[in-house]
């Protein structure tokens, strides 16, 4: 050896591979303006749709004259339900087994729903022809409060479904009930209840929001009526499963469409379903024979493709006087609006809402979820969440501040009590779920320890003191939060979205100069996927990142996977990522051993390369494997070097985390102030470190705004008061909090590098922490629990409610 | 979001904008800045015919001198005021309200002029300009005339100008050397209006207030002077009781709308903190 000879550890970093800061490889055309989205793509006689909407939450359709539309320079069509009739897509399936029309088909259920499509040469031309289609409508009784969907005398929403008293996931109670869902054991539950020393019981809200990406959904289709072909390029973060979807309810055969999501400016979940704007420019570009682009603006984005939340979850915890948990019982009442869209895997009617037992060692709990329809928009899906996750986890989390609360104990205190010890894992939920690994104390202890939480918690004594002394305005709030996900959706045995079980997957192809593409089933929309997975096979194969060409988004090049949303990409395309470059790294032992003349086992892996055991100077780099797998094969071995591999999970991954928010409120205006938050995660192996901090700044500051204020809000007749960025809370970085971040490891025993998933971590156990800091705050003044979201009034409400505030 | 046809027209003078505007009547309207109409436009709210847009007209921006007045050019940047040494030096509270108006990209297109003649009353310079007792130029088919700030507002929206009538200049006389001012502005984030807002200019005499005049912005359809307010404070030290009597005078007058900053109760409950605090801010800068 020489100096010239790279060290192990040069090595090791010229891969890039797991652990490396590595910079995001897509930023490079993202920062210059050289990104692609939908709303790029431009098409020689690219014609535009836009919606006429309703005005009204709930009202009969008398007529649509379109007469004077037609009449605009430049429009071409105007596509009504009746139209959709004739080819008999009206109405379409959602995700969740109900349908849900694609245009107004005699009513209309929310205000802003989709009533007629107008079609035209350009952008301008469309909105004119929208403001020129005359709707008369007949106003019905709108139904806007989900605690009375289920009133004897509340008016029929969805008089499609009369007589229909069983629905996708079993019996339906009422003309407005959806499902009920019901988990666990109830009997033993509710012993425990009967025998509890303490109990406590609220009723916990989770409001309304939106996933609220920086690009709408958009999309542009163009059917080529020679070929017969289809081509979609959209916003959507499960390409494939469009793909079949479009198939089943356009009767066009799979290998016809061809559906690419190019860039994607965030989707957080909006963009998991099928809208009827896709619909209505497939068809419109199938009657005009040119392509046809619709793009939503925000007012449509905000008020009519799909929200989040909305889970009015009634909370009870049974313990003994010393502070050990013995039951849980939740009753969820669901506002899914006026068609069942949530975008759950298919036999989960509340996505996976029985994680809810937490980070808690409950013997026994009970769950029951009832999903009603209103006169709102459809949707519920997972909002930077793995399904329904981030409602359990505020359920629980709060729940368990109010139990402390009772007990006087102190929050971290009541949690470190009830975790789930290190030596229980794998655990086995009361709701059915088996925890992979985790280590809860020694993340929870870490996070009071940096933070000097005993100290922190001293000076809110001090605080709360001067303040009950007239000595200051301001109370000061300790939000503790300690969450338990659910993520990595999933394994065959439970997860199915139409029948597609949701594994995912990935094809490598090796080139001859060491160098290769990867091609996934997921599809980044700001994750980093291009940089990521490079890491992971970097390591695997020991070919530098650099080196390695990430592509998504593309059905006909891709391989078959159930996309990004619900943290799944790690867990699930991740693992599919590691078996594909494992295959590839077997083949390429045995082309090694080949032409180092060993036998295979022989040989030993050195970081980028083969070594034969014992002899440290007959070495063969993975770079020059690639070279040979094209020239110099064993004999009966196949030349190249690409595999395929679809990962289908055994499990879920259970990624945790202890947050603690350190807040001041001004008693007199409302006015918080997020003084400091810290946030450790452990999402087992970590990929990319400065990726997952970019991760967690961004899940904590969409927690943030959540907690703080942003909402989807009604007013009584079903108006949606907050349906632009003026009133829909959008924080700036003047608003946004500083972010102290933090992390352990516990990789996950069964993914094959051991990594759980972070995207969605910040969340779910922000909006608790967040929310926990306000309570905490006025606790002291009688408080037990404060609906979210926490804006400024609410927060002077809430002081003045408690007598703080003259 | 996408706005209705409309033609559009860049006049060389104020002469020939004013001509515009009277041939063309109710379907024309000015464009300023565009940071009030244009959002309207999108939504459909509004939807001229005609834009005449009054960037071309050389004489309308800048700040300069009138005797003891500051004049400004309607077509002035908050971003030009802003950059006024003569602003941050002369009239410091024009100064700080601007740098509370939405963020610097709006500020370097929206214009003081298209703020103070819009009319809503969600913006932040008109009660700044009843508080400095600012005078507005409108010019129109019949000529010029001067209209005070504190006659120029009616109602939401509605202003004392005339069909054909341009505002192209704020006039606003320099406060006393020594004065004390504040802009105390709540807002939920960058960007939003005022979920209510004060403007105080007072001059302090043996440690009480000598002369004040406070200003208030979006609690009610109009921008307020809130006269029997700054008259609670006149002759006091500021003490407890009279920041209380200016917030209740104040109060008083509010009238703002519920919406999503908040009820009724709570906008004017902050109105008068907002009022309390710019008193004592501005007192603490008072020589």
């Amino acid at each position: 050896m020489n100096d010239l000879t790279p060290t192990r550890e040069q090595r090791t970093a010229a891969l890039e591979g797991l652990g490396c800061k590595r910079k995001r490889v897509e930023d490079i055309r993202f920062t210059q303006g050289k990104g692609n989205y939908v709303d790029d793509v431009k098409l020689p006689g690219m014609l535009h749709g836009d919606f006429v909407r309703s005005p009204h939450a709930h009202a009969r359709v008398k007529s649509i004259n379109s007469e004077e539309a037609l009449k605009v320079p430049g429009v071409l069509a105007v596509i009504t339900a009746e139209t959709l009739k004739t080819v008999n897509l009206a109405w379409m399936p959602t995700l969740a087994g109900d349908v849900q029309m694609v245009l107004a088909d005699g009513k209309v259920l929310f205000q802003n729903q989709e009533v007629a499509f107008v079609v035209a040469t350009d952008r301008y031309a469309a909105d004119d022809g929208v403001n020129k289609v005359v709707v008369e409508y007949e106003p019905l009784q709108p139904l806007v409060d989900p605690f009375k969907s289920m009133a004897p005398d509340a008016p029929v929403l969805r008089e499609d479904l009369a007589g229909k008293t069983t629905g996708a996931h079993g019996p339906r109670k009422h003309h407005n009930h959806i499902f009920e869902w019901t988990v666990g054991d109830k009997d033993l539950t509710d012993a425990a209840f009967r025998k509890a020393e303490v109990t406590i019981k609220e009723m916990i809200s989770y409001h309304r929001t939106h996933p609220s990406p920086l690009e709408t959904c958009q999309c542009v289709c163009s059917f080529d009526k020679i070929k017969g072909e289809l081509t979609i390029w959209g916003t959507f973060q499960a390409p494939h499963v469009i793909r079949t979807v479009v198939s089943l309810i356009a009767k066009l055969p799979e290998q016809k469409i061809h559906v690419i999501s190019p860039d994607i400016g965030g989707g957080f979940g909006n963009k998991v379903g099928a809208y009827p704007g896709y619909i209505c420019a497939a068809v419109a570009s199938i009657v005009t024979g040119k392509p046809v682009k619709w793009v939503e603006d925000r007012i449509e984005n905000l008020t009519a493709t799909s929200f989040a939340r909305d889970y009015h979850m009634t909370t009870e915890i049974a313990a003994t006087k010393d502070g050990k948990v013995t039951g849980l019982r939740v009753h969820v009442l669901a506002d899914h609006g006026a068609f069942d869209a949530c975008a759950d895997p298919s036999k989960w009617p509340a996505g996976f809402f029985n994680i809810v037992t937490g980070s808690y060692d409950f013997p026994t709990a009970h769950l029951a979820v009832d999903g009603v329809y209103t006169n709102k928009a459809p949707g519920g899906v997972a909002y930077r969440c793995s399904f329904r996750v981030t409602e359990a986890a505020y359920c629980i989390e709060r729940a368990m501040d109010i139990l402390a609360q009772k007990l006087g104990m102190d929050p971290a205190e009541l949690r470190l009590k009830n975790f789930i010890k290190p030596e229980q894992f794998p655990y086995h939920s009361a709701l059915g779920w088996e925890y992979d690994s985790g280590d809860y104390h020694t993340a929870m202890r870490k996070m009071m320890e940096t933070t000097g939480y005993a100290a922190l918690r001293k000076e809110q004594a001090e605080k709360r003191a001067a303040f009950k002394r007239g000595e200051t305005r301001e109370v000061m709030g300790l939000g503790v939060s300690f969450f338990t996900e659910i993520v990595g959706a999933g394994p065959s045995k439970n997860c199915d979205i139409l029948g597609i079980a949701m594994f995912d997957s990935c094809e490598i192809r090796m080139h001859p100069t060491g160098a290769g593409i990867a091609r996934m089933g997921t599809k980044s929309q700001g994750q980093g996927h291009e940089t990521t997975w490079a890491q992971i096979i970097a390591t695997e194969i020991g070919i530098p990142a650099d080196n390695i060409q990430v592509e998504e988004g593309n059905t006909d090049t891709a391989p078959y996977g159930l996309g990004t949303y619900g943290s799944r990409s790690t867990p699930v395309a991740g693992a599919a990522i590691a078996m594909a470059a494992r295959k590839i790294k077997a083949k390429a032992q045995m082309i090694a051993a080949y032409k180092l003349e060993v036998h295979e086992d022989d040989l030993e892996w050195d970081i980028d390369g083969f070594r034969v055991k014992g002899l440290p100077e007959k070495f063969m780099s993975m770079k020059d494997i690639c070279w040979a797998a094209y020239n110099s094969v064993p004999p009966g071995m196949e030349p190249g070097l690409e595999a395929v591999s679809y990962y289908d999970p055994p499990n879920m991954t259970y990624p945790f985390g202890a947050y603690l928010c350190v807040m001041d409120i001004d008693v007199d205006t409302g006015v918080y102030k997020v003084r400091r938050f810290y946030a450790l995660d452990d999402c087992g192996t970590r990929i990319n470190p400065m990726i997952i901090e970019g991760q967690v700044h961004g899940g904590l500051t969409e927690a943030f705004a959540i907690a703080m204020g942003q909402e989807i809000r009604y007013d009584d007749t079903g108006n949606v008061v907050t349906g632009s960025f003026m009133d829909f809370f959008m924080p700036t970085a003047v608003e946004t909090p500083h972010w102290e971040t933090d992390f352990t490891v516990t990789p996950s025993p069964h993914h094959p590098i051991g990594a759980k998933g972070v995207g969605e971590s910040p969340n779910v156990g922000g909006v608790p922490a967040f929310s926990n800091a306000v309570n905490d705050a006025f606790a002291f003044l009688g408080a037990t629990h404060i609906q979210m979201p926490h804006d400024y009034w609410r927060n002077w409400k809430a002081a003045k409610t408690l007598g703080a505030v003259a | 979001m996408i706005p209705g046809a409309f033609s559009y027209h860049r006049p060389a003078s104020v002469a020939d904008a004013v001509k515009l505007l009277s041939d063309l009547g109710e379907d024309a309207r000015p464009l300023a800045g565009g940071h009030s109409l244009v959002p309207m436009m999108k939504l459909r709210l509004a939807s001229p015919a005609h834009l005449v847009d009054l960037h071309g007209i050389a004489g309308l921006k800048g700040i300069g001198r009138d005797g003891n007045s500051l004049v400004i050019g309607a077509m002035t940047t908050q971003h030009d005021l802003l950059a006024s040494d003569d602003v941050a030096r002369s009239v410091p509270i024009l100064h700080e309200a601007a740098l509370l108006i939405a963020d610097p990209q709006v500020r370097y297109r929206g214009t003081i002029g298209g703020n103070v003649a819009n009319g809503d009353p969600g913006n932040d310079m008109p009660a700044l300009m009843l508080t400095l007792g600012a005078t507005y130029r409108l010019e129109g088919p019949n000529g010029a005339r001067e209209v005070k700030a504190a006659d120029f507002y009616q109602g939401a929206y509605f202003t004392a100008l005339e069909p054909g009538e341009i505002l192209t200049a704020v006039s606003i006389p320099v406060p006393a050397p020594g004065h004390g001012y504040a802009y105390e502005k709540l807002k939920r984030k960058v960007g939003d209006y005022a979920t209510a807002a004060a403007a105080v200019v007072l001059t302090m005499a043996s440690g009480k207030v000598a002369s004040c005049a406070i200003g208030l912005t979006n609690v009610h359809e109009t921008p307020l002077l809130a006269t029997a307010a700054a008259q609670a404070v006149i002759g006091t030290s500021l003490d407890a009781a009279a920041l209380k009597n200016a917030a209740a005078a104040a109060e008083a007058i509010m009238a703002p709308a519920a919406d999503t900053r908040g009820p009724v109760e709570y906008r004017k409950h902050v109105g008068g903190i907002m009022v309390a605090r710019a008193l004592q801010r501005a007192a603490s800068r008072a020589r």
